[in-house]
Parts: C-alpha cells; sequence; structure tokens
C-alpha cells in the first residue's frame, strides 16, 4: 500500500527526517512510536502533503504510485487520510457543511455524483452517534470551543465517512478520557479491512491494547531504528527509548 | 455546501476579466458640457422641472461647496480630481419622460437584464425570484423606470424617482430633503446637494408594512460622468420597509466618480432596514481606472422606539470612503450597522459607521468584517457617542479583519465619546489571517486551495450575510468569493 524510500526533509534549513524508510502493506496497522520531536509527525505531514516540507531525496509511493508531485487535496482524493494531532479550528463554518463539503469534493475528484443531501444525513447521524458525539456539535463552528477529546473524535468521523485507504492517526488517543478512548478504537476497528491501512502514531502501549498493531516501528532522529511485533511497544514502555536515541545519534 | 461549490464553478468560468459587469450600452444619450459651475447647476434643474425652491437650494449648496477644501483624513489615496472634467448629467435621449416600459430604449432594458435585474413585471413574477421586489433604475443621470408603482400605491406606499417626487410631492421632499444630512455637512455631500441628478423616494404611511421588498439598481454607463444621486426615504409611525441598493459600472481605464447621499427618517416605532450589495467596477489589478465611491448615507431614528439598520456588502470601487450612521434621537431608539468590506488588487477602503446616542435607552450594535486580499488596503473608521442625556446607553461593536496573503493591510479605527456615565460601549476587534494551517487541513479532507479559501471566507462573514434579505445573500456571496478570485497562492 504505502512504501517510502529513504525520505530526506528539511523545514527551514532543519533536517527532520534523515533516510527514513518504511512500508505498510494492505490490511496492516503498523504503530510508530518515539521519542517527542523526533519527527512523527512531521512525517504524517509529509505523506498528506503540507507544503513548506523540502523534500531533499526519496520517494513516497501509494500503491506504486509517487505522490510526491501531488497536491494535498488531490492525495485526499487518493485516499490518504490524516487524524491530526492538533485539528485546527474553522469559525463560522457548520461542521455539517464542513463535512458535506470535503465529502462532495472526493466524489468530484474521483468522478462521482454528488452526495444526496438525504443520504448524506443518515450517514453522518450514524456515524456521530456511533462515536458518541451529540447532534448539537454537528451544527456548530468546526472545532470551534470543542474539547481536545471532542476534537479528536471528530477526526475519526471524518475519517470514517470519507473512507480513506490510508489513514494516518498522530496521537489521536491524547485528550481522549477512558471510556472515549475506548469508544474511538472501536470505530478505528469498525474500519478495519483487507484493503485499507493504518499508520498509528502514539506514545502509550495503552491505545496498542484497544488497537492491536501487526507492526511496531521505533523512530528517532527522523528514522525508522527498529522494527518489531506489538511485544516490541511492552518493551518500550518497560524501558523507555534511552537505548534507541544513542543507536540512531 | 452548494452555494461554494456554485461559486467555485462561476471563479472559473471567468478567464481574463473576474468583473462580469463591464459590459458597455450603447444609447443615444445627451450629456451636458463637461464643467461645473452655476448653468449646468441650473441646466440640471430645468432638466428636471423642479420647482424654484430646488434650484435655490442647489445654487447655495454651490456656493457653499466653492468654500470648502476635499476631506484629508481618510486613509486612501488619490490623485486631485479635477471636477471641471466631469460631465454632470447624461441621459438616454429616448428616456424623455416614459409613460411606460415600451417607451424606454430597448438597450436600456437588455443592458439590466443583463445584470439580472428584470423590470418588466411579467418577468420578475415568472421569474426564479420568489417574492416580489420593486425596482427603481438609475441609467447615469436618470430614473428610467421604476416597477410595481400602482401595486405600491395602493398600500399607499410611495416608490418613486427623487425628480418624479419633486414634481408630484414637493411638500414632502421639502420638508426632509437636508434634514439629516445638512447641505454643508462634508465636501462631496455639499457637492452632492448641488448637482444631484437622481436617486429613489420613498415614503411608507403610518402604520404600513410595506408588502414588497423595495431596491434600487444603478448603473453608470456613460464615459467621463459623475453619478451623484440622492436616495430619500421616510417611515411614518409604526411603518416598516427593507430597501437594497446595487451598483455596478463599465470597465474603464479612467477613474469615475460617485457621490450620493441617502438619507432615511424613522418616525416612532417605525423601522428601516437598508442594504447595499456595491459592486462598481473596481479598477484592474495594477489599479487603473475603477469607481471613486464617496457617499454619504446616514439614517435619523427621529421617533421613540424607531430602527434602522445598515447591512452593506462592499466588493468593488477602486477606493471606498462611506460612513453609513444613525443618529439615536428618539428614546429607546436602536441603530445597527452589518458590514463587509472586500479589497483586492489594489482597492482601498475606508469605511464604517457612526452610531450618535442622543436619547435615552438608545442601543446600537456594530458588526464589521474586513477581508483584504491582494495589494488592497481596508479600514475600519467608527465613532460610538453617547450624548449628555442619553442615558442607558448601549453599542457592542465588534470588527473583524481577515487577511488573504502578505501585501495587504487591515486597520481598526474606533472613537469613543461618552458625556453619560450610565453608558456602556464594548468593543472587542480581532485580526487573523487564513492560516496555512486552516488551509492544509481543509486541503487534506479533499478541497481545492479555491474551495477552502471560499468556505473559509464564508465562515467569517456568515454574521453578516445572514442580515441580508434572503434573496441577495446568495448573490452577495458569490461576489464575494468572485472579488477575492486570484487572491489564492
Ligand atoms: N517549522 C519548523 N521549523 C523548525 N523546526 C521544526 C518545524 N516544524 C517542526 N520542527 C522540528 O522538527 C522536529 C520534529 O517535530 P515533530 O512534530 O515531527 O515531532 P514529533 O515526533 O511529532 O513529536 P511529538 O511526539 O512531541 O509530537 C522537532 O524538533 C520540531 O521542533
Ligand atoms: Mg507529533
Amino acid at each position: 500500500m504505502l512504501e517510502i524510500r529513504n525520505l530526506h526533509v528539511q523545514i527551514e534549513d532543519k533536517k527532520i527526517l534523515d533516510g527514513l524508510t518504511l512500508t505498510v502493506n494492505d490490511g496492516e496497522v503498523a504503530a510508530i512510536m518515539g521519542p517527542n520531536g523526533s519527527g512523527k509527525s512531521t512525517l504524517s505531514y509529509v505523506i498528506a502533503g503540507k507544503p513548506d516540507y523540502e523534500v531533499l531525496d526519496g520517494e513516497i509511493l501509494l500503491d506504486g504510485e509517487n505522490i510526491l508531485e501531488m497536491e494535498a487535496d488531490a492525495r485526499a482524493a487518493a485516499g490518504v487520510f490524516l487524524a491530526f494531532q492538533y485539528p485546527l479550528e474553522i469559525p463560522g463554518v457548520a461542521t455539517m457543511t464542513f463535512l458535506k463539503a470535503a465529502m462532495n469534493a472526493q466524489r468530484k475528484a474521483r468522478g462521482e455524483d454528488e452526495l444526496a443531501t438525504a443520504d448524506f444525513m443518515k450517514r453522518v447521524r450514524a456515524g456521530a452517534e456511533k462515536l458518541g458525539i451529540p447532534q448539537d456539535m454537528l451544527k456548530r463552528g468546526l472545532n470551534v470551543g470543542f474539547s481536545g477529546g471532542e476534537k479528536k473524535r471528530m477526526e475519526i468521523l471524518q475519517m470514517a465517512l470519507l473512507e480513506p485507504r490510508f489513514c494516518i492517526l498522530d496521537e489521536t488517543d491524547s485528550g481522549l478520557d477512558i471510556d472515549a478512548l475506548k469508544i474511538v478504537s472501536e470505530g478505528v476497528n469498525a474500519l478495519k479491512s483487507p484493503d485499507r491501512a493504518f499508520l498509528v502514531i502514539t506514545h502509550y502501549q495503552r491505545l496498542l491494547n484497544y488497537i492491536v498493531p501487526d507492526t511496531v516501528h521505533v523512530m528517532a532522529h527522523g528514522k525508522i531504528v527498529k522494527t518489531g511485533g506489538k511485544e516490541l511497544a511492552l518493551e518500550l514502555e518497560a524501558n523507555g527509548y534511552a537505548d534507541y536515541k544513542t543507536l540512531a545519534a | 455546501m452548494p452555494a461554494v461549490q456554485e461559486t467555485v464553478e462561476q471563479v472559473r468560468a471567468i478567464d481574463v476579466d473576474q468583473y462580469k459587469y463591464g459590459f458597455v450600452t450603447d444609447v443615444e444619450m445627451e450629456v451636458a458640457p463637461k464643467g461645473l459651475n452655476e448653468d449646468i447647476v441650473r441646466l440640471i434643474s430645468a432638466k428636471k422641472n423642479e420647482p424654484e425652491w430646488m434650484l435655490e437650494w442647489r445654487l447655495d449648496a454651490f456656493r457653499r461647496w466653492q468654500t470648502m477644501r476635499d476631506p484629508q483624513w481618510a486613509r486612501v489615496d488619490y490623485p486631485a480630481i479635477d471636477f471641471n472634467d466631469i460631465h454632470y448629467y447624461a441621459a438616454p435621449k429616448k428616456n424623455a419622460a416614459p409613460k411606460s416600459l415600451d417607451e424606454v430604449d430597448p438597450a436600456i432594458l437588455d443592458a439590466y437584464k443583463k445584470l439580472g435585474i428584470p423590470l418588466r413585471e411579467q418577468e420578475i413574477l415568472a421569474g426564479v425570484q420568489t417574492s416580489k421586489v420593486a425596482v427603481d433604475a438609475v441609467f447615469d443621470s436618470v430614473s428610467v423606470v421604476t416597477t410595481f408603482k400602482e401595486e405600491l400605491a395602493k398600500a399607499g406606499v410611495i416608490f418613486c424617482s427623487i425628480s418624479e417626487a419633486l414634481r408630484e410631492h414637493p411638500e414632502l421632499v421639502k420638508k426632509y430633503i437636508g434634514s439629516v444630512v445638512p447641505v454643508t455637512d462634508n465636501y462631496y455631500a455639499t457637492l452632492n446637494s448641488a448637482v444631484f441628478t437622481d436617486g429613489s423616494f420613498v415614503y411608507i404611511p403610518k402604520g404600513v408594512r410595506c408588502p414588497m421588498e423595495l431596491s434600487t439598481y444603478f448603473r453608470i454607463n456613460e464615459k467621463n460622468t459623475g453619478q451623484f444621486e440622492r436616495t430619500l426615504i421616510i417611515a411614518e409611525e409604526g411603518s416598516y420597509v427593507s430597501y437594497l441598493e446595487g451598483c455596478t459600472a463599465p470597465q474603464r481605464d479612467e477613474n469615475q466618480l460617485h457621490a450620493a447621499v441617502v438619507e432615511l427618517i424613522a418616525l416612532d416605532d417605525a423601522e428601516i432596514k437598508y442594504s447595499t450589495v456595491q459592486n462598481w467596477y473596481p479598477g484592474d489589478s495594477e489599479g487603473k481606472g475603477g469607481i471613486y465611491n464617496f457617499v454619504t448615507k446616514r439614517g435619523d431614528c427621529r421617533g421613540k422606539n424607531s430602527k434602522i439598520s445598515w447591512t452593506q456588502v462592499e466588493t468593488g470601487s477602486s477606493i471606498t470612503w462611506k460612513y453609513p450612521s444613525c443618529i439615536l434621537r428618539g428614546d429607546g431608539s436602536r441603530g445597527e450597522f452589518y458590514s463587509i468590506a472586500v479589497s483586492n488588487g489594489r482597492q482601498q477602503v475606508d469605511s464604517g459607521t457612526k452610531m450618535i446616542h442622543l436619547g435615552k435607552n438608545t442601543t446600537s450594535r456594530i458588526i464589521a468584517k474586513g477581508i483584504s486580499a491582494g495589494r488592497s488596503n481596508s479600514t475600519y473608521r467608527g465613532l460610538v457617542s453617547a450624548h449628555r442625556k442619553a442615558s442607558n446607553a448601549r453599542n457592542f461593536t465588534n470588527c473583524d479583519s481577515l487577511l488573504i496573503g502578505n501585501k495587504c493591510g487591515a486597520h481598526t479605527v474606533p472613537y469613543i465619546e461618552s458625556k453619560n456615565a450610565t453608558a456602556v460601549f464594548e468593543h472587542e476587534a480581532t485580526t487573523s489571517k487564513i492560516s496555512e494551517e486552516q488551509m492544509f487541513y481543509c486541503m487534506q479532507r479533499g478541497l481545492s486551495a479555491e474551495e477552502a479559501t471560499a468556505l473559509i471566507v464564508n465562515g467569517f462573514v456568515k454574521d453578516v450575510l445572514q442580515q441580508l434579505p434572503m434573496e441577495f445573500a446568495v448573490e452577495a456571496q458569490k461576489l464575494i468569493s468572485i472579488s477575492l478570485e486570484g487572491s489564492v497562492g
């Protein structure tokens, strides 16, 4: 599904990704763990096509096709979704309005018809209910005044509605209370499918009890320094990153 | 979001020129010689068969104007205007007092049709519009037609051109003209008093709720011509009227002057809602051409518990200088100002409002949204004042600026004066940019850069758009996006 080869990225003359290589297969749930500032969010932004990052070398292939030249909206239409670590607020734009604009924009890019309003409403209502998002919230400006946890749920609702193929979750667990963590994880698990893959960025093993990864990667200083199974997360929880920090330096 | 979708498509369909009202209509015109002097003032008055007192009023204004200077305090920059290089009167020849639409030059009817303003009543009824709107169409210096006059007359409403009002209802005009904006109020208002050519007159009798929206559509067509319109709206006790004006002009390399005066009078318990969708030609991206829009608009809440609200969507003109204001004279009266000012290219906007609290328990509310893009400059200038006797006066002001790109500017200049200790004035102001983070967030969800900008801008102006009559809100929304065309990236 996603293949990243020898990726070197800098921003404002600061090198952040330093020869990163990573493969995520169809149907796989891959977790990335790593110390603060190691470049995890940067990696997710570069995959999603945020401007300003300078790719010095390497490539990112989605189903064999290099996506580095594509704009962010084209990548979204191709199936890349990023649940942001810090979701943005869009004042005055009702959440419902935003969801519809996004869904229809992607459908249009793929040459599909716009959704009928009734169908759209039904999907949104059902999705919101599953994630414990009150209907009232859908009328409010997107993310405006939402609590940290509410914002994260809204990211997952968007993911569920847009049905992307490659989903990146950047610290979706931070800010969620214990019940919400369960609800959100169930939401993510419900989306698991053989032709969809997940890249789950987290600091805590606890999330991985709910969203069980097939592989765990450790990232330090802008590259993957170790790859293992789900037991690797437990080991990190016990011992921290001390060993890996020196390994990468 | 169909409106956004539509907007984006419309924006795409426009290629080189983003101003779609820039066409010129070929009509045989009667044009007065260039220049400003007493003879021109007499000629205008004679053309309109005005009563003698009106001519004297104009001449007095002209003499006073000659002793005045143009205002220097606004944050706008333009070369000195040569007032002798302008035509002060231009009227379609065929229009010598048409009795019906059939006598109006078809080219003019066509021009309005092209602008989306149907003037034939049957077309309006058959058209897409959901409710009836009566239109007064002003073409250069004269009103060419006013629709639904008879139907309105049945309700006792007078809706006609100011020229006709001067002939048919001189006592009303005489009583109210200049009573809100005095002849010597300011340089451009005084000039207007001397040479105004046409505009609309509205009179709503006691207790009448005007049965339909009223609107005036101003079109400047002739070259080197100034448009000086004068509008007077009187709402008698307990009456209500909603009025909208729209404006466009052809695309020309020379600047053209538009100096209007609008006076509103609301008596006891009356309400006037005045909306403007201003889309004069803004000049090209380098700042060549465009309309100088120097306008004085003022409403007098003369009666107790009266209410006047101004809603404006300003997207056009190369320079805008206007401050629709309310004098809150009657106890318990209320003034409102809702504004969206969009500037792009090299446009300059200096706009805002004045809320003058004179009576007890008067309230006012100001919501101003400025959007600047390109190399434009936008200033909000507002005054809120409470007179000694204005106990319990309340004002809430919120002005927000949104910047698109790094080359534009936004400024806020609020003046607050309170001479009464019980007055409470609140002021909020924010300046924000459409951040790259917000753009990326929207694009990550699949929206194109244009769609993302349209969405964020629509969100920003929503509070104000909601104040516009429904029929015009969608139109205004489109206009805003079109004005911002080319501001992305
Ligand atoms: N615009 C920028 N200019 C300079 N440095 C930047 C910029 N953006 C990110 N960085 C730096 O890049 C490094 C990686 O940041 P990134 O956000 O990717 O880390 P992270 O692994 O997601 O950390 P965390 O676990 O705290 O979320 C940090 O040192 C950060 O300060
Ligand atoms: Mg991060």
